[in-house]
């Protein structure tokens, strides 16, 4: 195809998944509330969309970058490495969902179609490469969560977390659409490459309206990643949802947040690095301090990874912070090691839960060594990796990210990382704690798991202790999204 | 040259054995567990002492090495090997393994085969610290290590356990987070993580300085040595038997490595300007400590505390070099230090590992620490006590034992560097005396105090066969020390000719 028709053979991929999408809502129209057949058809074509993602770069475009509609979207290494993992964390998502949801008797219909419709936003915002793309994918992303937040409409607390989450996301995107604004002003065009060639060709000091622009961006993302001082709304969120929609609002929207904070500062103002790297020490440092010591008082366990999660993201700034294409690739590195292992966390927690018992305390992990012997490892895997032990994956995630830094001359930055590491390190022993040194309340049910969600954490766990041990693989991933 | 990946083996070997007996632990007896875990001990411990009579002792070359891509992205290699140094240290573990494997037999009762598969997982790391060449494996294998200490400490504990497993932790992590940094550094400077390519690279002195501090902080918390040794007596006392002689026989033993083969030959300038320094903190960990113990009612505490005032002779051999160069200009003076360094870890181990199964042979059967509810164990255990005694001169310094080599060494060559530094070591050799023969009298001696000691039962079985096995080596040590020391030899000098070059910028 020429690029005088408007090609979208690189957007085939979220063609075919709006098609599963329009299937998904047919099916669910009319079949009765408690069958299986949306669940399938989700499943069915998340694979298949990841298959698509895949072949289409592989072999429509030769393994070259390619634009879509006349330049809005991009399907590149980065896009194509993001939007796989994507495809495959909601895939998991999903997984150790369906008995949590069967047992709580939500619209599961509803939260297939809903969660499918984020996906589709995600991969959007993955591969857009104009303003106008980004906000629409952002937007496709959001507001799908924000019913999914809220689903059990009779509860109180999740109606109230759907709320906050709304409100708060809605002054985010109005953040993020006014900084848009600004870049539009300045650059008089709303493709990234565009914006990027006439910041470097009009100014050589920063104008006020770019800085503006550049701080309202910044903002926006932050919001979105869940950064201080912009976090508010993760920890009270995370908490209200069912454990099933924190699990798919902490894991995979993550990466599509990633690509978009590439996307904007990398993509379209790279010669201001020097700006928005100040603003982004600040926001890491922030992050790390505020998520790791106010995790440390938490006796609920979802709010506890929620702060967690905060932290996570304050890591993950570094690699951008140093500047390098290395650093990129630690920051990508990172965050998909973060998603896999978000997903195994709460995978374990969402596989504990049984009818009427809700695991959300510290507490109702006592004795789980003894329980369920292997929950509780892979449970001790995932803690030890976000705590950055080796040999697991939050490990070789932290060094790359470290390494980045050094060489890009950030000695105090890494020391004052390592300092809240170790902070960090204290939450996720008591963890480990409540596990394996105390015994279990007497009065619990048995945990029992399906054989399908029983493989899938498994898997996740294993890949969180080879993965450490053997990166190279997904990290030469990561390099060569960067690394041309 | 191609050679059996001899030390591969004895890194994966256990680790891999291990993951049976977790897998099938509920299916598996308690004696398939033991009976299992003894052949691993057995294979590994014969492995090593194959290596031990075949060690080149002509060269100071690393030997039995093994070298891979492991991270080629990152330039991170899988880099193992052997000299002098690390070689009787990855014996000792081996060793040290054997006996805990035997003590499970009496020592341990519930969870068996996960104990066991814990203390297996960690001879695996344990032997990858000391074999690793490759900074970031040296790193991956140093904090590998601390989770299934942290679990045996945290599930098999006593009663204070979750405190102790935790401030052991962090305190242990806090330490060498900032070794991390000094690696990433130091491969900043070079391109390469290879660790003997960092003996040659220049620094400032006050780099070299910062580069010290960021070593000192992990070895020194290790060692344990004053005032970072607050977390060691909380861990000795509530791990289990297990637990403590592996902390006591290995894990302190990696601190003084790590001194040995980082902070001597790469920062020697940083080394030379904070000698006394050193040699300060030694002298008050081997004096002020062995007050500490003196005053102890705690009889797993007191061991420990004796554990930590021996450590500070392994430090103070290790920094009095350049003091000694100083002062005598003699080379083989200073060589005649940091053998004496050498020697007094393994002795140490031996010494200290026994004393903790020795303890952990009465806590089996009377659960109590504290000194006054023992009495007139003597009577009671006549083999246990005769065994105990003999280990418990080791640790006073009596001539003939293993004890008596290292202390002699480094006091000899303290002599040499500094009389006052001299005269306070080796008067503690007296309070050291003092404590053990107290505590042995209180324990030992006298008549029988209560029923509890009426009632106990003398070793038998696996436990003699593990007492007598370390009393070999107490007494082997100490009648013909050159066994060991000839292994050395010309890794010290060489390690000496780093550590006395100036390497600044």
């Amino acid at each position: 195809m020429t690029h005088t028709l408007m090609n979208f053979v690189p957007a085939t991929p979220e063609i075919i998944l709006l098609v599963i999408i329009c299937a998904t809502l047919l099916v669910a129209a009319f079949v009765r509330a408690n069958s299986q057949a949306c669940y399938v058809i989700a499943q069915a074509g998340l694979v298949l969309t990841a298959l698509s993602v895949v072949h289409t770069f592989i072999y429509a475009d030769s393994g070259m970058s390619a634009m879509a509609f006349r330049g809005m979207f991009v399907l590149d290494h980065l896009a194509v490495v993001l939007k796989v993992l994507t495809l495959v964390v909601v895939f998991f998502t999903l997984l150790f969902s369906r008995a949590y949801n069967n047992d709580r008797d939500m619209p599961r219909n509803e939260y297939y179609l809903l969660a499918l419709l984020s996906t589709l936003g995600m991969m959007i915002l993955t591969s857009a490469h104009n303003l106008l793309t980004i906000y629409m994918g952002l937007e496709l992303f959001s507001l799908p969560t924000f019913a999914m937040v809220a689903i059990q409409r009779q509860s109180f607390r999740g109606v109230e977390a759907g709320l906050k989450y709304c409100i708060v996301s809605a002054v985010g995107s109005g953040l993020l659409l006014y900084g848009f604004s600004f870049l539009f002003g300045v650059s008089g065009s709303l493709d990234l490459n565009v914006i990027a060639h006439r910041i470097v060709m009009g100014h050589v000091t920063v104008d006020p309206l770019l800085s503006m622009a550049l701080v309202f961006v910044v903002a926006g993302i932050a919001f979105k990643l869940g950064v201080v001082p912009f976090q508010m709304w993760v920890p009270d969120v995370y908490d209200g949802a069912p454990t099933s929609t924190t699990l798919f609002i902490a894991a995979a929207p993550k990466l599509a947040a990633f690509a978009m904070l590439v996307r904007l500062l990398i993509g379209a103002m790279p010669s201001l690095h020097a700006n928005w790297q100040v603003l982004l020490i600040i926001l890491a440092i922030l992050s790390m301090a505020v998520g790791n010591f106010s995790a440390i008082m938490q006796t609920n366990i979802k709010r506890l990874l929620a702060y967690s999660s905060i932290a996570h993201m304050g890591y993950m700034l570094l690699g951008l912070i140093a500047g390098t294409p290395s650093g990129y690739s630690a920051s990508l590195f990172y965050v998909m090691s973060y998603a896999i292992m978000t997903v195994a966390g709460f995978g374990v927690l969402l596989l504990m839960n049984r009818q009427g018992c809700e695991v959300t305390e510290l507490d109702d992990l006592s004795g789980l060594g003894s329980r369920s012997p292997w929950l509780a490892f892979v449970m001790l895997l995932v803690v030890f990796s976000m705590a950055g032990v080796p040999p697991l994956l939050g490990f070789i995630a932290k060094v790359q990210l470290l390494e980045a830094l050094i060489h890009s001359n950030y000695v105090w930055l890494v020391v004052l990382t390592l300092l809240f590491s170790v902070v960090g390190m204290y939450y996720y022993l008591r963890i480990v704690q409540r596990m394996y040194f105390q015994d279990a309340k007497s009065d619990l049910p048995a945990i029992s798991y399906r054989l399908d969600a029983g493989v899938g954490i498994t898997i996740n766990g294993l890949v969180v202790l080879l993965v450490g041990i053997f990166p190279n693989a997904l990290y030469t991933l990561a390099l060569h999204a960067f690394v041309m | 040259m191609t050679h059996l990946p001899l030390l591969s083996i004895l890194i994966w070997l256990p680790v891999l054995a291990a993951m049976p007996l977790y897998l099938m632990h509920k299916r598996m007896a308690d004696n398939e567990a033991r009976w299992f875990a003894l052949i691993v001990a057995l294979v590994c411990f014969g492995l090593s002492i194959f290596m031990y009579a075949n060690f080149d002792t002509t060269t100071a070359k690393m030997q039995l090495v093994e070298y891979l891509p492991w991270v080629p992205s990152l330039g991170l290699h899988y880099y193992l090997g052997v000299d002098g140094i690390s070689m009787p240290l990855v014996a000792l573990s081996a060793f040290t393994t054997l006996i805990i494997v035997l003590a499970s037999w009496t020592m341990v009762s519930h969870k068996v085969p996960q104990y066991l598969a814990t203390f297996l997982v960690m001879q695996g790391t344990v032997i990858g610290v000391f074999t690793s060449l490759d900074g970031m494996l040296f790193y991956f294998f140093w904090e590998a290590m601390l989770i299934p200490m942290y679990l045996s400490i945290g599930v098999w504990g006593m009663a204070n356990r979750t405190y102790a497993a935790i401030k052991f932790f962090l305190y242990t992590f806090f330490g060498s987070v900032l070794m991390l940094a000094v690696l990433l550094y130091l491969h900043s400077k070079t391109g390469t993580f290879n660790i003997l390519d960092f003996y040659t690279i220049d620094f400032s002195l006050s780099e070299q300085i910062w580069i010290f501090f960021g070593f000192f902080l992990a070895f020194a918390v290790k060692i344990p040595m004053w005032p970072f040794h607050t977390w060691l007596p909380d861990a000795h006392t509530e791990a289990p038997t297990g637990g403590s002689v592996i902390l006591a026989a290995l894990m302190l033993k990696l601190g003084g490595y790590g001194f040995l083969r980082f902070s001597l030959p790469i920062v020697p300038d940083a080394c030379h300007y904070l000698s006394w320094f050193m040699i300060i903190l030694s002298l008050l960990a081997i004096v002020y400590i062995a007050f500490v113990a003196l005053s102890q009612t705690d009889m797993k505490k007191l061991i420990a505390y004796s554990s930590i005032a021996h450590m500070g002779f392994v430090t103070l051999g290790c920094f009095l070099i350049n003091v000694i160069i100083i002062h005598t200009g003699n080379v083989s003076d200073a060589h005649l230090s940091l053998e004496g360094a050498m020697v007094q870890m393994i002795s140490h181990a031996f010494g200290s590992g026994a004393m903790f199964l020795g303890f952990g042979a009465v806590y089996v059967q009377m659960k109590t620490r504290n000194i006054h509810d023992f009495g007139g164990i003597a009577k009671t255990m006549p083999i246990f006590s005769a065994f105990f005694m003999l280990f418990a001169m080791s640790n006073v310094g009596l001539p003939g034992t293993s004890g008596f080599v290292g202390e002699f060494m480094v006091i000899l060559s303290s002599f040499k560097a500094s009389f006052w530094a001299t005269f306070l070591a080796a008067s503690s050799l007296v309070v050291g005396a003092a404590y053990t023969l107290w505590m042995v009298k209180r324990v030992f001696f006298g008549p029988v105090t209560n029923a509890g000691v009426e009632a106990l039962q003398d070793i038998r079985g696996a436990d003699v066969i593990s007492f007598v096995l370390l009393a070999a080596m107490v007494l082997v040590l100490g009648f013909y020390p050159q066994l060991l020391l000839k292994v050395f030899q010309p890794t010290i000098s060489h390690l000496l000719d780093l550590s006395l070059q100036s390497r600044l910028l």
